[in-house]
C-alpha cells in the first residue's frame, strides 16, 4: 500500500485516497471550438507510460482536496506531491 | 503408547506437564512445549500423510516453517482447521489432528496406486491427457481430479473465531529473533528507536537455541534469553513471538500474522484467534535466517529421511530422537553437529560425507568421539516403504560421476545436509534484485529497492562472530539516522567452531538399471525425472519449467526445493545458476488463514449499514427492508399475509388514488454556496441555470465529459448564493467528487463551496391527489395552494415547532411534495405526517411502489442511467441547452450519438396484458430468427401498472423513436420466456404531466 504525503494533511495511507488519472491533461476551455481529434484526445487518450507520471489523487477520507502526485509507475516511488494549484 | 523416542532429560519442554492428544483417532502423550511433530516422533510415529500426486507415504522432513510434508487437519474446540503444519502446531491438552490426502486411511491409501502408475503421471500430465474429448472435462475429468487433489478439507460451517487487524508504525521492524535479529534490535533499542521484533516460532533465539557457541561468558541460549528479557522491559520495543511477517509491500508496508490462540485448547473470551498487523516501518531488518538444503538420492521422500538440522532441533529443543540407528548424509560440516549430538546422547551415528578429505575443528571433534565417518560416500537410495529400514550406500568417484561398491546398511533414519539456503523471500518481495553467491551456491539479497537490510545467514553470513558484528553495527547505524541519538553497545566476544568448505555435489546419480524416484519438490511430488522431461520437451525459462512441473509451487514456496531445481536445470543446460535465475517470490511467505485476512469485516461488518432517522418507525410498522447502496430502505410495508407484489400494488394504488408517504432521506444532498454557484450549476448541468429565481427548484441532468449521463436530480435556489442539490442515492459520493474536481482543478476561479449535507436532512415525499390536504394540515399558516406553492416551488415552514424545507417536486408523477427537516427531527416529522394524513387514508410506501410509480410515468432512474446512455436515449434531449457550453457537451455531437436510428427509451406492454416481462429481456423483431438473434435493445425496468392493471416495462431500443406501435418480442433466455409485446410511449400514465401541476 502506498504512503502518500498529502500537501495539506501529511503522510497518509493509500486507502484514504482515490486515484484520479493523468494530471497533465488540460480540459479545453468552455465555449471554444475544439476539433474532433483534440476532443477525443482529451476524453479518451491517455499515456500508459513506464516511469515518472504526474497524476491526480483525491484525499477523499481526509481533507477532500485533489492533489498532484509525481510517481514512478514501475517502482511506485513518489518523488513529489503538490497542491492542486501548484506546478511541478 | 509410551514415548520410546524421548530422552530422559534435556530439551526446553516442560516435563512437569504431560499433555494428551489424538492423532488419527489414537491417543498419545507429549509435554508442554512440544509441537505436534515432536510429540508424534517421540511416540515413534513417522507416517503422517500421503504425497500429493503419487500418494506415497510421507513423514517429517523439517522442524518448522520449512516442513513440506506434515500437513494435518486440526480439530480445535469443535472448529476445523485444514492444512496445519504439524511442525508449527504447538501441543495443547485435547488436541485432535488427522492425516490429509489419503483415503480410507494413512496406512492403507487407495490413491497410492498412482505410485505404481507413475510412468503415466509425468510432468504436465494433466495438460497432456485431459485435453480431449472436450466434453469430458466438466463431467468426468474435473470432478475426479478435484476429488483426488488437495490436502485439508475446509469447514463449510461459519467460523466462530474472531480475527482482528491492527495498524502500527515503527522505526525498525526486525523479522526473526536469531543472533542477527537480537543484536540489531538491541543496538537500535539502545538508540531510542521504536522497534518491533517478530519471531514466527514460540521460542526466541533462532539458531542460538540449537548451536554450541559461547557469547561473552554465556551459552548462546542464555545470551538470547538475556537480550530478549531486556528488550521486553524497554518501552520503545515490541517483541512478538508466534508472529510471521509474510508480506513485504510498497512503501515499506509489511504484513504480519500473529497466532494468538492457536496454541491454546480454546480461544479466551474477548481475545482474537489471530491478528493481522499492517506495519509501516521506516527501516526493515530481515534476519530470517537460512534453511538447510536437502541432498537428492533415490526414494529420498521415505519417512525417516529428514534435514539434519531438524533432527538436531528435535534433540536439543524437544529431547526427542528421530531414530536410534541414524545415518547422517552430508556435503558440509553441519551434519557433524547432528552426529555429535546423537553421540552425546548415547546413539551411534554413521556419517557419510561426500567430500574426499574434509578437515575442520568439528570433524576433529567427531573423530575424537569415535564417530564412524565414511568419506567420499553417498546414500544411493533409502529402503523401506512406510519408514526407512535401511539404505543402499556407495563410494563415489572423485569426479562424482560414478558410484561403486553399493552395500546395504541398516538404519532407521537418514539425516541429510546439503548446505544452507538463505531465506530471501522478504527481500525479494520488496523488489530487491538478488544475486547468486557462488561460494555458498545460493542467492542472497543485493541492491535494496526499499528501505531494507538483510543480515546474518539470510545474507549468506554463516559465522556467528561476523553476524553479531555486522548486526550490532547495522542496528546502531539505521536507528541513529532516525533518532539522532547514539548509545553504543560493545560487541561481545564469540567462541564458535570454524567450518571448512562445503562440497558442491548435491544429487546422487542413479545406479545402473535402477529408476528410483529422486524428489526435488517434496510437497508437489516433482522428481529429477520430471525436470529432465520438461527440458527435453523444450521448456527453457525457469518460470515455464516451474509452471509445467509445479516445482516450488506448493504451499512451502519451494523452501527446500528451489535451489536444487535451479541447480538441476543449470546442470542439464550447462549454464551457471545465475543465468537460469530464480522464480519470483510472492507473498505470503507462509500460508495465512482467510479469517485473518478478512478480520472483523464479516457479516454485517463487511460494510457499513446506514439507517434513516425513521428506520425504527419502519421496523415497527412491518417494513421489509432492501439494501440500497449502503442504506437500508423499506421495500414494502407488509399487511397481513401480503407478498411483495400485493403490498407494492396496494401502496402504489393508494398514491394514485389518495396519498402516500415515502422515506427519501437516502437521496444525496449537496449544499452549494458562493457568488459563482449559479455559474457552476450552469456548467455542470445540461440545461440553463443562470435565471432560476430564488425559491424555485429545477430538474437537471449532468454528464461525464464523454457525453454519458452521470446523474440527475433537482436543485433548489434557497437564497441568492445558496443552492440545495439532490443526487441519486447511489451517485451521491461521486457527484460530490465530480464537483470538487472541477472547482479545485479546472475552474479554480469560481468562488463556490460544496459540502455534503445528506446526513443532515431527513426527507419525506408526500405524493398523491390528496397530498396538498396533508401539507396544509402540517403547515396551517402557509399558503400551499397551486398559486402559493406552484410546481417546482420552494418554501420554508414551521412544522409543529420544527423548521422545515418544502419542495414541490415529484418522482411519482402525482401532485407531490418533499419535506426536509433536520435529521434529529425526522421521526417527529414522519409521525406528524402519518397522524394528520389519517383523514386522507395516507399509507407509507416503499421502494417497490416507488419504482412502479416512476416506471409507468416513464421517469428514468439508475437502471436507465446505467453509464451507457446519453440524454437522447432517455428522452431527456429537451433538457440539453443548444446555447451554452457544459461538461460533456462537445461529445454529444459524436456521429454515433446523432445517428438517426439512435437507441431511445420506449414503453413495452405484453400483448396478452398478463405476462410480466423479466428485466434484462431482449427486444427482437423475430422470435424465431436464427441465433444469434439480432437484438434491438433490452428491458431496463418492469412493473405492474396500477393505473391500467397490466404489466408495463421500460426498454431502451434501437430507433426507439420510430418503433412506437410496432409488435415485437421480448426474449428472456434466462427465464426461458418469449413474450409478444407492443411498443408504446415511455410516458404510459399522464403523458402531458398534468397531475404534477394540478
Amino acid at each position: 500500500m502506498l504512503h502518500i504525503k498529502c500537501p495539506h494533511c501529511g503522510l497518509r495511507s493509500q486507502n484514504e485516497f482515490s486515484y484520479g488519472g493523468d494530471a497533465t491533461v488540460k480540459r479545453p476551455e468552455l465555449n471554444k471550438e475544439v476539433s474532433d481529434k483534440d476532443w477525443d484526445n482529451f476524453v479518451y487518450l491517455r499515456k500508459s507510460l513506464i516511469g515518472k507520471h504526474l497524476e491526480l489523487w483525491q484525499h477523499i477520507s481526509g481533507c477532500r482536496q485533489w492533489i498532484k502526485v509525481e510517481r514512478d509507475t514501475l517502482t511506485h516511488e513518489i518523488f513529489k506531491t503538490l497542491k492542486a494549484n501548484e506546478e511541478v | 503408547m509410551s514415548e520410546k523416542f524421548r530422552l530422559d532429560k534435556g530439551g526446553l519442554i516442560n516435563r512437569n506437564k504431560k499433555i494428551s492428544f489424538k492423532f488419527n483417532g489414537k491417543k498419545y502423550f507429549g509435554y508442554e512445549g512440544d509441537t505436534l511433530a515432536s510429540a508424534l516422533i517421540a511416540n515413534g510415529v513417522h507416517l503422517v500423510g500421503r504425497s500429493f500426486k503419487y500418494h506415497r507415504p510421507r513423514g517429517f522432513f523439517g522442524a518448522g516453517v520449512d516442513e513440506p510434508y506434515a500437513i494435518v487437519q486440526m480439530n480445535r474446540n469443535n472448529e476445523v482447521d485444514p492444512n496445519v503444519r504439524a511442525t508449527e502446531q504447538e501441543l495443547f491438552e485435547g488436541l485432535e489432528a488427522k492425516s490429509v490426502n489419503c483415503w480410507p486411511n494413512v496406512n492403507f491409501d487407495i490413491g497410492a496406486i498412482n505410485n505404481f502408475l507413475g510412468k503415466f503421471f509425468p510432468a504436465g500430465f494433466y495438460y497432456k491427457t485431459f485435453m480431449w474429448p472436450k466434453s469430458f472435462w466438466y463431467k468426468v475429468y474435473e470432478p475426479i481430479i478435484r476429488k483426488a487433489a488437495g490436502f485439508g478439507a475446509a469447514s463449510i460451517k461459519h467460523d466462530k473465531e474472531k480475527y482482528e487487524h491492527k495498524y502500527e508504525y515503527c522505526d525498525l521492524l526486525i523479522t526473526g529473533s536469531g543472533p542477527s535479529g537480537l543484536a540489531s534490535a538491541y543496538a537500535a533499542a539502545q538508540n531510542g528507536a521504536k522497534v518491533i521484533l517478530a519471531e514466527d516460532k514460540s521460542r526466541f533465539g533462532g539458531s542460538l537455541l540449537t548451536s554450541e557457541v559461547t557469547i561473552g561468558n554465556q551459552s548462546g541460549q542464555e545470551w538470547a534469553e538475556k537480550i530478549i528479557s531486556e528488550l521486553k522491559s524497554m518501552p520503545n520495543v515490541v517483541v512478538k513471538n508466534r508472529s510471521q511477517v509474510f508480506g513485504y509491500y510498497d512503501h515499506n508496508m509489511l504484513v504480519m500474522s500473529e497466532r494468538i490462540s492457536d496454541h491454546l485448547p480454546k480461544t479466551e473470551k474477548y481475545i482474537p484467534k489471530q491478528r493481522l498487523w499492517y506495519i509501516r516501518a521506516k527501516e526493515v531488518i530481515i534476519s530470517s535466517g537460512s534453511i538447510e538444503r536437502p541432498l537428492v538420492f533415490g526414494n529420498n521422500d521415505t519417512p525417516g529421511v529428514m534435514l539434519s538440522s531438524a533432527a538436531k532441533e528435535y534433540l536439543k529443543i524437544y529431547g526427542v530422537l528421530v531414530g536410534k540407528k541414524p545415518l547422517v548424509f552430508t556435503n558440509n560440516d553441519s551434519g557433524y553437529e547432528t552426529a555429535i549430538e546423537f553421540k552425546k546422547n548415547g546413539i551411534d551415528p554413521i556419517v557419510l560425507d561426500t567430500r574426499k578429505n574434509p578437515n575442520s575443528e568439528i570433524i576433529k571433534e567427531a573423530e575424537d568421539l569415535n564417530i564412524n565417518i565414511k568419506n567420499s560416500y553417498v546414500v544411493v537410495a533409502a529402503k523401506g516403504y512406510k519408514k526407512v529400514k535401511s539404505a543402499d550406500i556407495a563410494k563415489i568417484s572423485d569426479d562424482k560421476k560414478n558410484i561403486n561398491n553399493i552395500e546395504n546398511i541398516k538404519c532407521d533414519c537418514i539425516c541429510v545436509s546439503g548446505f544452507w539456503t538463505p531465506t530471501i523471500h522478504l527481500a525479494s518481495q520488496s523488489g530487491n534484485k538478488t544475486k547468486f553467491n557462488e561460494e555458498i551456491d545460493a542467492f542472497i539479497p543485493s541492491k535494496s529497492k526499499q528501505k531494507e537490510t538483510t543480515l546474518g545467514s539470510a545474507n549468506g553470513t554463516f559465522t556467528l562472530e561476523e553476524t553479531l558484528k555486522t548486526s550490532f553495527k547495522k542496528g546502531n547505524e539505521l536507528s541513529k539516522q532516525i533518532t539522532n541519538k547514539e548509545n553504543k553497545v560493545s560487541i561481545p566476544s564469540v567462541v564458535e567452531k570454524k567450518y571448512s568448505n562445503h562440497d558442491k555435489f548435491w544429487c546422487v546419480p542413479l545406479p545402473e538399471g535402477k529408476n528410483y524416484k529422486r524428489f526435488l519438490d517434496f510437497q508437489n511430488d516433482v522428481a529429477v525425472s520430471d525436470i529432465q522431461l520438461a527440458l527435453r520437451e523444450g521448456y527453457r525459462s525457469i518460470e515455464h519449467v516451474k509452471r509445467y512441473t509445479t516445482l516450488g509451487m506448493a504451499t512451502d514456496q519451494g523452501r527446500t526445493s528451489n535451489l536444487n531445481g535451479l541447480q538441476l536445470v543449470s546442470d542439464i543446460e550447462n549454464k551457471v545458476v545465475p543465468q537460469v535465475g530464480h522464480t519470483t517470490f510472492r507473498p505470503p511467505y507462509s500460508p495465512v488463514s482467510i479469517g485473518a485476512i478478512v478480520g472483523r469485516e464479516i457479516g454485517k461488518h463487511s460494510k457499513p449499514t446506514r439507517k434513516s432517522p425513521m428506520h425504527y418507525w419502519h421496523e415497527k410498522n412491518n417494513a421489509v427492508f432492501v439494501d440500497a447502496g449502503v442504506w437500508l430502505r423499506p421495500r414494502y410495508y407488509k399487511q397481513g399475509n401480503e407478498n411483495l407484489f400485493e403490498a407494492s400494488k396496494r401502496e402504489a394504488r393508494n398514491v394514485r388514488q389518495n396519498v402516500g408517504v415515502c422515506d427519501v432521506t437516502t437521496l444525496g444532498k449537496i449544499d452549494i454556496k458562493g457568488p459563482d454557484a449559479a455559474e457552476l450549476l450552469n456548467r455542470v448541468y445540461t440545461n440553463a441555470w443562470l435565471k432560476l429565481p430564488v425559491g424555485k427548484a429545477r430538474y437537471g441532468v449532468m454528464l461525464r465529459e464523454d457525453g454519458i449521463v452521470m446523474d440527475d436530480g433537482t436543485t433548489t435556489r434557497i437564497s441568492e448564493n445558496h443552492y440545495h442539490m439532490t443526487t441519486t442515492t447511489a451517485q451521491a459520493a461521486n457527484v460530490l467528487s465530480h464537483l470538487e474536481y472541477y472547482l479545485q482543478l479546472v475552474w479554480p476561479e469560481l468562488n463556490v463551496n460544496v459540502v455534503s449535507s445528506t446526513e443532515q436532512w431527513a426527507g419525506a415525499a408526500i405524493a398523491g391527489p390528496k397530498s396538498r390536504d396533508v401539507l396544509q394540515k402540517l403547515f396551517p399558516d402557509l399558503d400551499v395552494s397551486n398559486e402559493g406553492l406552484p410546481f417546482m416551488g420552494y418554501m420554508e415552514g414551521n412544522l409543529f415547532g420544527v423548521n422545515a424545507k418544502i419542495f414541490r417536486i415529484s418522482f411519482s408523477g402525482e401532485l407531490a411534495y418533499e419535506v426536509n427537516v433536520e435529521s434529529d427531527n425526522g421521526n417527529f416529522m414522519w409521525e406528524k405526517i402519518m397522524d394528520v394524513g389519517k383523514d386522507f387514508n395516507i399509507q407509507p410506501y416503499g421502494t417497490e411502489a416507488l419504482s412502479t410509480l416512476r416506471i409507468e410515468m416513464g421517469h428514468v432512474a439508475g437502471s436507465e442511467l446505467d453509464g451507457r446512455t446519453i440524454p437522447y436515449d432517455n428522452s431527456l434531449e429537451g433538457l440539453v441547452s443548444k446555447k451554452k457550453d457544459f461538461i460533456g457537451k462537445r461529445s454529444l455531437s459524436k456521429l454515433a450519438y446523432v445517428a438517426p436510428d439512435r437507441q431511445k427509451i420506449v414503453g413495452v406492454v405484453p400483448l396478452d396484458k398478463k405476462t410480466s416481462i423479466p428485466e434484462g429481456s431482449y427486444i427482437v423483431k423475430d422470435a424465431k430468427a436464427k441465433l444469434p438473434n439480432p437484438k434491438l435493445g433490452h428491458v431496463s425496468a418492469s412493473c405492474w401498472s396500477v393505473e391500467y392493471d397490466n404489466p408495463f416495462s421500460l426498454a431502451i431500443i434501437k430507433d426507439g423513436k420510430n418503433m412506437i406501435g410496432q409488435k415485437l418480442f421480448a426474449l428472456s433466455p434466462l427465464k426461458n420466456k418469449t413474450i409478444p409485446v407492443e411498443i408504446v410511449s415511455s410516458h404510459y400514465v399522464d403523458p402531458k404531466g398534468e397531475r404534477v401541476r394540478s
